[in-house]
Formats: C-alpha cells, sequence, structure tokens
C-alpha cells in the first residue's frame, strides 16, 4: 500500500514538475509543446529525414494544415509575428483563419509583410522576398513520402531511405521523361538534402525549389495527417534530382507578366476567365510592386 | 567434382561451400533423419525441414553449372541462398568481386549483399514478376539497375538500355512499352536484358523458361546461351528440366530431399546416371 501510495506521489511530482498544474493557455499543452519541438529538433538534425510525431486533434481538419498548425503551435510565443499565406495569398480564407486561431491562442502577433514576420507557415509558396536567417518557414505538407508514388509497402520504403536507395525514384523520372519528352512532375518535386535523403518538396512549386538550396533560413515541413515532421537546416544542399544532361527547369510561360503589377520575374499563376491574364501568386509582394512602381511615377 | 572438370584450373568467381538451409530446430540427429535415403527431407520426429544440406560446388568465369532436381528437392533454396534472397542457415557463399575481393555473400549485411546484386550478381527468375517492375516500361526496368548504379545522364540510360535490349531481341518499338503488356517469353527476354545491365561476372538463372511454351522457351534458350558464352558469365542455372540444363550447362549437380546425390560432366552425367534417383530424372526426361 505504501509502495503503491510513494510511487503514485513521485509519479505526480514528477507530472507538475514537467507540467505545471496551471493549464497552458492555448491549443496544446507542455506535452504536446515538448514533443513536438524535440522532433523538430531531431529533423534538424538529421535534415530531410521524416522524423514521426504525435500529430494532435487540431480546430482543422487533417490536410488542411494541420501539421505546419502544430509546428507553429510549438514553435510561436508571444512575442512572436507571424505570417500565413495560402496559395501565396495572406487573404485566403484558410490563410486568414489559420493566422486568427494562432494569434488568439498564442499572443502572437499578425503581419502581412515577410520581413517583419518571425515564423512564417505557408501552403504553396516560399515568399519572393529573400527571407533572413532569424526567420522561420513552416510548410503545410500533404505528402511527406517521396516515394509514396513508387512504392506502396512501408517496409520497403523504410529501408530504401536507410540504404539511400533511390534508383526507383530516377525510374519514374526516366518514365516521366520518356512518356512525355519533358519532366512534368511540378510540385513537390524531389530532392536530396545535404546528399543523404531525398524529400518530398511537396506543395511548392518548381520555382520555389532552388530557393530552398542553401537558404539562409530554416524551414519546416510538417504533414499532420501523416504524422511526419521534416528539416532543411540553414545553408544545407537542395539538390533537385535531374539527369545530368537534363537541366532543372522552373515554370515560366514566355510573354507573361502580372496584371496587377507588371512584373515578369515572379511566380504567376492564371486567372480563370476567356482571356489569358496572370497575376503574382505572392499577393503581398504584388502589393508592394505595385506601390513602389506608383512611387516612382 | 574438380576431379573431372575440364575447368579445373580456371579460378572460381562463385565457390559454394557446406552451404545449408535448415528450418527449425537443429540437433545432431535431424541429419541423419533426413535425405534420399530415408526419402524425405522432413524429420518425423523434430518437424525440422532440411531444405539443402552439404552443397559444395564452383563455377568459373564463362562456365554453367546446373542444379537439377524434382520439386522440393532444394534447388531452389540454393538459388535463392547464393542471390540473398533468404539467408543460409550453414555455410558459405564465395564471391569473387570484379575489383579482386572475396566476399561472403552469406554473412554480410543486407544492404551490402543488395549492392552487389547490382553489378556483381544478378538473378533471371522463374516469374517475371519476381525480377521486373511489371508497371514500368521495358527500357524504364533497365533503367532502374543503371540508375542504382549511379548513370544520371538520361541519354547514356536510354543508349545503353537500348543496345541491351537490342541485344536480347526484344523490338525496339516496343522498348517504351509497360511490361505487363508483353508476353511471357518477351518478359523473360527484358528480365536478361536488366539482369545484364551492369554486366554482372556472376548471373543466377532460376527455371528461366519454365511457363514458356516449347518454341519460345527455346528461343529464350538459344538467346542465353550465346549470351553466356559471349559475356564469359559464371552461370548458376537452376531447373527441374534436363533439356534446358543440357542446353546451358557442362557440369551439373543432382538435388534430391535436400542433398546432392550426383554430380558430374552434363553430357556424362545425361548418358550414364550412376545414382538411381538420376536415373530416374533421365529416363523422364527421355521418354
Amino acid at each position: 500500500m505504501t509502495l503503491t501510495h510513494d510511487s503514485t506521489t513521485s509519479q505526480q511530482s514528477r507530472l507538475e514538475q514537467l507540467c505545471p498544474p496551471t493549464p497552458r493557455a492555448g491549443l496544446i499543452d507542455d506535452f504536446a509543446q515538448r514533443e513536438i519541438r524535440r522532433a523538430i529538433l531531431t529533423a534538424i538534425a538529421i535534415p530531410g529525414y521524416q522524423v514521426p510525431f504525435g500529430s494532435r486533434e487540431m480546430p482543422v481538419a487533417r490536410g488542411w494544415g494541420s501539421g505546419g498548425l502544430q509546428i507553429t503551435l510549438a514553435l510561436a510565443q508571444s512575442h512572436d509575428v507571424i505570417k500565413v499565406i495560402d496559395q501565396g495569398d495572406d487573404e485566403g480564407v484558410n490563410a486568414v483563419n489559420l493566422r486568427r486561431l494562432i494569434c488568439e491562442t498564442t499572443g502572437a502577433t499578425e503581419t502581412s509583410e515577410p520581413a517583419e514576420a518571425t515564423l512564417i507557415q505557408s501552403r504553396h509558396r516560399i515568399p519572393e522576398d529573400e527571407l533572413r536567417q532569424d526567420q522561420i518557414l513552416i510548410l503545410q505538407v500533404p505528402v511527406p513520402e517521396p516515394l509514396r508514388g513508387v512504392e506502396r509497402d512501408m517496409r520497403e520504403l523504410a529501408r530504401m531511405h536507410a540504404e539511400a536507395d533511390y534508383s526507383k525514384m530516377w525510374v519514374s523520372l526516366y518514365e516521366d521523361k520518356v512518356r512525355n519528352g519533358v519532366i512534368t512532375r511540378t510540385t513537390g518535386y524531389p530532392c536530396l538534402v545535404n546528399g543523404r535523403y531525398v524529400i518530398a518538396t511537396t506543395p511548392i512549386p518548381r520555382w520555389d525549389v532552388p530557393r530552398l538550396h542553401q537558404a539562409p533560413f530554416l524551414t519546416l515541413f510538417g504533414a499532420g495527417r501523416e504524422k511526419r515532421i521534416y528539416a532543411v537546416p540553414p545553408r544545407t544542399d537542395v539538390e533537385p534530382l535531374t539527369f545530368t544532361d537534363v537541366p532543372f527547369e522552373v515554370e515560366s510561360t514566355p510573354g507573361a507578366r502580372c496584371h496587377r503589377c507588371r512584373s515578369e520575374d515572379s511566380f504567376l499563376v492564371e486567372i480563370p476567365g476567356p482571356q489569358s491574364q496572370w497575376i503574382c501568386s505572392d499577393t503581398d509582394w504584388c502589393r508592394r510592386e505595385r506601390l513602389s512602381k506608383e512611387a516612382q511615377i | 567434382m574438380t576431379s573431372h572438370s575440364p575447368m579445373e584450373r580456371a579460378p572460381w568467381v562463385l565457390k559454394v561451400e557446406n552451404l545449408g538451409k535448415v528450418f527449425g530446430p537443429m540437433d545432431s540427429d535431424v541429419l541423419a533423419e533426413t535425405g534420399p535415403e530415408i526419402g524425405t527431407s522432413k524429420s518425423s520426429r523434430t518437424g525440422t525441414v532440411v531444405a539443402a544440406w552439404d552443397v559444395n560446388f564452383e563455377v568459373a568465369a564463362g562456365e554453367a553449372l546446373g542444379v537439377i532436381g524434382e520439386s522440393g528437392s532444394g534447388k531452389s533454396t540454393v538459388m535463392r541462398a547464393i542471390a540473398g534472397d533468404h539467408e543460409a542457415s550453414h555455410g558459405a557463399v564465395w564471391l569473387r568481386t570484379r575489383k579482386g575481393d572475396v566476399v561472403n555473400v552469406a554473412a554480410i549485411p543486407d544492404s551490402a549483399r543488395r549492392a552487389l546484386r547490382v553489378d556483381e550478381l544478378a538473378v533471371v527468375y522463374q516469374d517475371a514478376a519476381e525480377g521486373l517492375d511489371l508497371g514500368v516500361t521495358a527500357g524504364g526496368n533497365v533503367a532502374d539497375r543503371l540508375t542504382a548504379a549511379g548513370w544520371r545522364n538520361f541519354a547514356e540510360i536510354r543508349h545503353r538500355a537500348a543496345h541491351l535490349l537490342g541485344r536480347t531481341e526484344v523490338p525496339l518499338e516496343r522498348m517504351d512499352d509497360i511490361v505487363r503488356q508483353f508476353s511471357g517469353g518477351m518478359r523473360q527476354r527484358v528480365q536478361l536484358a536488366k539482369a545484364l545491365a551492369n554486366n554482372p561476372p556472376i548471373v543466377l538463372f532460376d527455371e528461366p523458361t519454365t511457363g514458356l511454351d516449347a518454341s519460345v522457351a527455346a528461343g529464350v534458350l538459344d538467346l542465353i546461351r550465346d549470351l553466356l558464352t559471349e559475356l564469359g558469365i559464371a552461370a548458376v542455372v537452376v531447373s527441374h528440366d534436363f533439356s534446358v540444363i543440357e542446353m546451358l550447362t557442362t557440369r551439373c549437380i543432382v538435388m534430391h530431399h535436400g542433398r546432392v546425390v550426383e554430380e558430374g560432366l552434363t553430357d556424362q552425367l545425361l548418358e550414364d546416371p550412376l545414382h538411381p534417383y538420376s536415373q530416374r530424372l533421365v529416363a523422364a526426361a527421355r521418354t
């Protein structure tokens, strides 16, 4: 009896030591924060390796950014400044809701200016602006496993990563080129990180892939549904898998320029409609471009 | 075996030494309770299956050795132990790599064994689905081995794949077709091209023509024979069919209930089999 009593008390005091009785304001408790931060540290220590983590239920559906959200919530503090974009757009419904949720539950402030942000959570884009080393980019990842399309067996996938056996990935690129004459893969282009692990750069377009290579900032990839976190630490090699005689190319449409800010050197998306019109995918960058051009006039 | 081998002096590239594969508990009596004399490979006392035991042979470059026996005789077990598809319980499988290193395939980690499978040791399986990815084109299947060996130039990969498929008589206009759409004989030819992709010094054939109709099988056998002579490969051919062994190999061993019952030159063994089981096999093949 005494023994049981003693061990219960010591367990309780240990729990209190780990997690103070006053509940932490916010969506995730101290245990969750600790666990996610540990997964992030592991991910940074082994660039490109997919670290399993205990993905929590979030007030958004799995597949709607729950992985990125958990990373942001585990990192964000009241002094942080948060930018959230969806397809490059700060004002998308999903982006607005996630930003409000993060700021209201962590006390952080919100912004649309990349230069002000300490944490940038994104689906589909890296902001056009150059990010700095004191900023963290958090990507919401739907499918973290780059080999999912070429191998279904989980044990075999684990083996392929463990032995850096990526020949099946190369075969899929070969097949793509043979069938279509070009490599058609757009988002999620497979890249070799730090010369070791192949990652899916999903959800960003090919346009943004070269910007991960030797980037000054830390990029964290969170997949809530698949319960994986992986990272590209600052100043790390990120090489897209390409044949030596087939150069890696980013998306481009000859002659296309932004309908609003007239720029040609940003990532453009087509507006559906009778006439072909293009606009910048990064809306905040586009807004500032317009302002600076108007100021010049 | 070596006493009447014409290749006696040629250095071996593959040497199988006291190879054994046992499923179940092993004690000193299990071996006496199994084998051709007893008429079973399963011990009635312990339930242990001695799938193969005390298998010894050497193969030199340019030489082909046959392993013949009925279903369950242990011939495929031996082949899979050499290929590393499963681990041997006993003995060693020595392989001389192209760099001249001697490795015991049975005693290295799985990852090292798979590395050997890229360019030192290839296997042609009876079921093409085991050796090929049926959802990928013929060229893609060859590209798999080439990229595994570090090929990264698309044009060179294409060129090499086309060359190999041409050599194994796969029509080039079918190079970019999915292998699943291929006939059985054509699949075996693609498997052959894939196996030869990185010029492996050793190729194992597991019933390469079983399941093909006679005329197609004859064509594939002709092709294998020509390639073996041309490329100087050391080959092990596993088959239950004496005509395959006769056509491809110079020496062979006969397996029965997990043991080697006879070994010798293929033509001599066919002319004058000594062991009663070999006699039955030959008689069956001659009818």
